[in-house]
This record gives C-alpha cells, sequence and structure tokens, in this order.
C-alpha cells in the first residue's frame, strides 16, 4: 500500500499541493483527476520521488521515502513503473531495446534471456512485428504501448501512469485503459494515474480522488461519483452534455 | 546573484556525473557512440577550418613582411606558432563550441522535454552519470583532434605560401623547425584538455537544466555557446598567463 500523509509542496509563494492525505491499495486502479493546474502532476512526481515535498510523508509499503537511503531508493525504483505522458521513449534506441533498458541496466540476464522477456512483455501489450521499429516510426498508441511494456517489463509492484490516453483516438484509449486494468489485476501492483479523461474515470476508476487548487477535494470509486453530491466534482465530472444525461438516466434509474 | 546560483548548480552537476556509475556494459558502447558522434564526427569541419586558418596566417605573415632584411622564413616560423599556440587550441575550441556544444545541449534538452530524463530518473538510474560521463570521456581524445588541426593547419600555411609565391617550401620548412620549443605543444595540449571539459560540460549544464519547449531547445543552444566561448577564452588568459606568463 502506498499512504500518503499531509503533503504539502510550494513553489516560490504558490502553494501547489495543500495537505494530501490518501492511500493507493493494492491490486486496483487508483485514479488522480482534477482539471489543469490542480496539481496532479506535481502530485505524482511527489509519489515518483522526482520532487521533494515541503511537508509530508509518503510510505511504500510501510517504507517512508524520505528516510530511505540513497541505495534503498535505488532499490525502491526499481519496484516502480511509469508510463509518461508523451511515452518519454528513447529516440536513439529501437522498441525492443526502449524495453529492454531497465533489464539492460539492473539485471545480468543473457542477451537471450532478455530478448525471450522482451517479447512476452511485448505481446502482452498486443504489440508484434515492432521490435525493430524506432519510436519515430510508429504510431502514438503504438508508442503508449511500448511505453507500458517498458513500465512493467521488471515486474514492478507500483505502476504510475500520467494521462496514459491523451492525444489518442477514443478507442485506442479505451484498448490503453483496459490494458493497464487487466495488468493491474494480472500482477497484482498497485496503479496510480493522473488523468482528465471522464471515459477512463468511468471505464477503470476503482478509486477515484479529485484535486481541486492542491485540496483533496473528494474520494471515492466509479459508482460513489455518480451519486456524489459534492459541486466541485459533478462541475468537473459532468462538464459535458453527454455525461450529465449519463448521469440523469442514472438517477431516474436508481430512483 | 543568479551567476553565483548558476556556478553552483554547475559545480553540483560535475560532481553528480561522477557519482553511482552505470552499469560499465553499457557505458562502453555510450563512450563509443559518443567518440563517433563528438570527435570523429567533427573531423572534416576541423580539417576544413584549420588548411584556410593556416593558408590565411601564412598570407596575412607573408603580406606584412615589406623588409627585405626580415628572412623569408619568418613566414613558416610565424604560421607554426600561430597556429600551435593560438589558431589550433582556441579557435577550434570556438568552432567545437558552437558545432559540438549545440548538439550536446540540444539533445540533452530534448530528452529533458520530452521526459526522457524523468524517466531515466525514475528508473533508478544517475541521468548524469548516464548523459554526461560518456561525453567527458569522449572529449579525452579533444587533444588528437587539435594535434590534427595543428598539423593540417600549418600544412595549408605551407600550401598557401607555395602556391601564392611568397617564399620557396624549403625556406617555409625551415621556418617551422626555427626555435621550435616543445613545450607550446604541451601547453597547447594541456589546453585543449580544459577546453574539451567546459565543451563537454556546460552545454550538458545549459540542456540538463533547461526548462519549457521546444523553442526552449533553440535558446538554451544559443546560451550555451556563448557561455562556452565566454569560458573558453576566460580560462585561455588563465591558462597562457599560468604556463606561459
Amino acid at each position: 500500500m502506498i499512504e500518503v500523509e499531509n503533503l504539502t509542496k510550494s513553489f516560490g509563494d504558490v502553494q501547489v499541493l495543500k495537505g494530501i492525505t490518501t492511500s493507493f491499495e493494492k491490486g486496483k486502479t487508483n485514479l488522480i483527476i482534477g482539471q489543469s493546474g490542480s496539481g496532479k502532476t506535481v502530485f505524482m512526481k511527489c509519489l515518483l520521488g522526482l520532487m521533494v515535498p515541503d511537508k509530508g510523508t509518503i510510505s511504500y509499503d510501510g517504507r517512508m521515502f524520505s528516510k530511505l537511503t540513497v541505495k534503498e531508493k535505488r532499490n525502491l525504483r526499481q519496484d516502480m513503473g511509469m508510463v509518461f505522458q508523451g511515452s518519454a521513449l528513447f529516440d536513439s534506441m529501437t522498441v525492443e531495446e526502449n524495453v529492454m533498458f531497465p533489464m539492460d541496466m539492473f539485471t545480468h540476464q543473457s542477451r537471450s534471456e532478455m530478448e525471450d522477456r522482451v517479447n512476452i512483455v511485448l505481446k502482452r501489450v498486443n504489440l508484434i512485428d515492432a521490435n525493430k521499429k524506432y519510436p519515430a516510426e510508429i504510431s502514438g498508441g503504438m508508442q503508449k504501448r511500448v511505453a507500458i511494456a517498458r513500465a512493467i517489463v521488471m515486474n514492478p509492484k507500483y505502476l504510475f501512469c500520467d494521462e496514459p490516453n491523451s492525444g489518442l483516438d477514443p478507442k485506442t484509449a479505451i484498448l490503453i485503459d483496459n490494458l493497464i486494468q487487466e495488468i493491474t489485476k494480472e500482477f497484482d501492483i498497485i496503479t496510480v494515474i493522473n488523468s482528465h479523461d471522464m471515459n477512463s474515470v468511468m471505464e477503470i476508476g476503482e478509486k477515484i480522488i479529485f484535486l481541486q487548487h492542491g485540496i483533496k477535494e473528494w474520494e471515492g470509486t466509479k459508482n460513489e461519483i455518480f451519486k456524489t453530491n459534492n459541486e466541485a466534482v459533478t462541475n468537473f465530472v459532468y462538464s459535458s452534455e453527454l455525461f450529465k444525461k449519463v448521469r440523469q438516466m442514472y438517477i431516474e434509474e436508481r430512483d | 546573484m543568479n551567476y553565483i546560483s548558476s556556478i553552483g548548480s554547475y559545480s553540483i552537476m560535475v560532481w553528480e556525473v561522477f557519482k553511482k556509475p552505470t552499469k560499465w556494459s553499457i557505458m562502453k558502447s555510450l563512450i563509443l557512440k559518443e567518440i563517433d558522434e563528438l570527435i570523429y564526427g567533427s573531423m572534416g569541419i576541423v580539417i576544413f577550418i584549420s588548411v584556410f586558418i593556416g593558408g590565411v596566417v601564412a598570407i596575412q605573415t607573408a603580406l606584412n613582411l615589406t623588409n627585405p632584411l626580415i628572412p623569408k622564413d619568418l613566414i613558416g616560423f610565424a604560421t607554426r606558432q600561430s597556429v600551435i599556440l593560438e589558431f589550433a587550441p582556441t579557435f577550434t575550441s570556438i568552432i567545437m563550441a558552437g558545432k559540438v556544444g549545440s548538439y550536446i545541449t540540444s539533445s540533452i534538452g530534448t530528452m529533458r522535454v520530452t521526459e526522457q530524463i524523468d524517466a531515466l530518473e525514475v528508473m533508478g538510474v544517475n541521468s548524469l552519470n548516464y548523459l554526461v560521463f560518456p561525453k567527458i570521456i569522449a572529449m579525452l581524445f579533444y587533444p588528437f583532434v587539435i594535434a590534427i588541426s595543428m598539423y593540417v593547419g600549418i600544412f595549408g600555411g605551407l600550401i598557401a605560401n607555395s602556391l601564392g609565391n611568397y617564399s620557396t617550401s624549403t625556406e617555409f620548412i625551415q621556418g617551422i623547425q626555427l626555435d621550435f620549443i616543445p613545450f607550446h605543444v604541451t601547453y597547447s595540449f594541456i589546453k585543449s584538455v580544459v577546453f574539451a571539459f567546459i565543451i563537454a560540460t556546460i552545454p550538458s549544464f545549459h540542456g540538463y537544466y533547461m526548462e519549457g519547449g521546444a523553442l526552449d531547445v533553440g535558446k538554451a543552444s544559443t546560451t550555451s555557446f556563448v557561455w562556452t566561448s565566454v569560458v573558453i577564452i576566460i580560462s585561455n588568459f588563465v591558462l597562457t598567463q599560468l604556463l606561459l606568463g
């Protein structure tokens, strides 16, 4: 379990995160939602240790990140997988080399062992015949799948995804969402996803945290989000006509 | 105040580069790749510039020797001294600050913008060691580039001298051999090692700590070229005073 306690982060005079307390459980897809500038990315960067919070603590299965030694932090990072918004694949490497990179860096496996593992993982994300291609030669959806493959190749305990379906068409976005959820269940890992895609919320939001102006405004499941009367959440989630109608239908059906 | 802060950040960056090394099997291939990119890839432009600079120095010297009492072998002597002491190490380094420096800043800056550096950090890789260390090691071969620049520069002077009929080839070669002080070559190589470190690290600093988008990568490249050139020129002055003064 990842436990966050009173997390606070400021840049100059601007307080971006204001005392966030929450937890993320194993085997669940946890979504952090909120408008642009609500502090989602900073929150995730603090979780990943890419930013140091001003106040508060983050614990990974009881290990408090700030109290770990450099070596312990390095070991913990090897338990983390991250899918970046823009995929962040290494341009100079092929798909295969990108996925192989963490193994090449941290394990002493032979080349053939690593290739076997890469093929298994690429097959898992439904990406075949792309091993020798460069990131620039494949589509955005395929790049996202390569990024997921790279994130899970080391069997991480914690998977973080920053806007995993941004810039993708709705069909591919749903495929990516479902893939992340399947992987979460299959490997029994903790998955934390930053998103402002409402389709994702409805599809895979087993736990949803709504941030507004750096404050945790609401927390619940995808079923609870239909029932909530929190004005900030409903204004954000049901801002489109489509979702307003969906909610109306849900309420009518329930009544 | 900003300058002091930047110098501090630069020093911390250099310190971090040498901490927590990357696995040797990976580092080896990165170093070879950088040698190919930074050293071998720069040979063409360095040779081209050196030939013409050597030629221009020879012509300028010859045209200024109007007194018949001054021996003609001075053309070769002046060309050798100018090329070995200044043109090969310093002028070439300014060119390399533009060519290699902007490549380093833009490649690392693009990695920063596209979150590839964050990806390395999340994986637990010391991104500074992974990205900057191979460049520093590759640039240790820079004195070889300078040695070639010296040779080709003097050769350019010889060609220009012969084509312009300013003196005979024999007189020019006699001039090259006149009062030769081997320490001048050592001085030049010492300078080139210092310049190599500057060319590898200052552009890396500007690329690594850049913020913003694609446009800012271009701005960072320009800033990095300016600062690399400034530091090369200042350190050239200091080293000359220390080694020859």
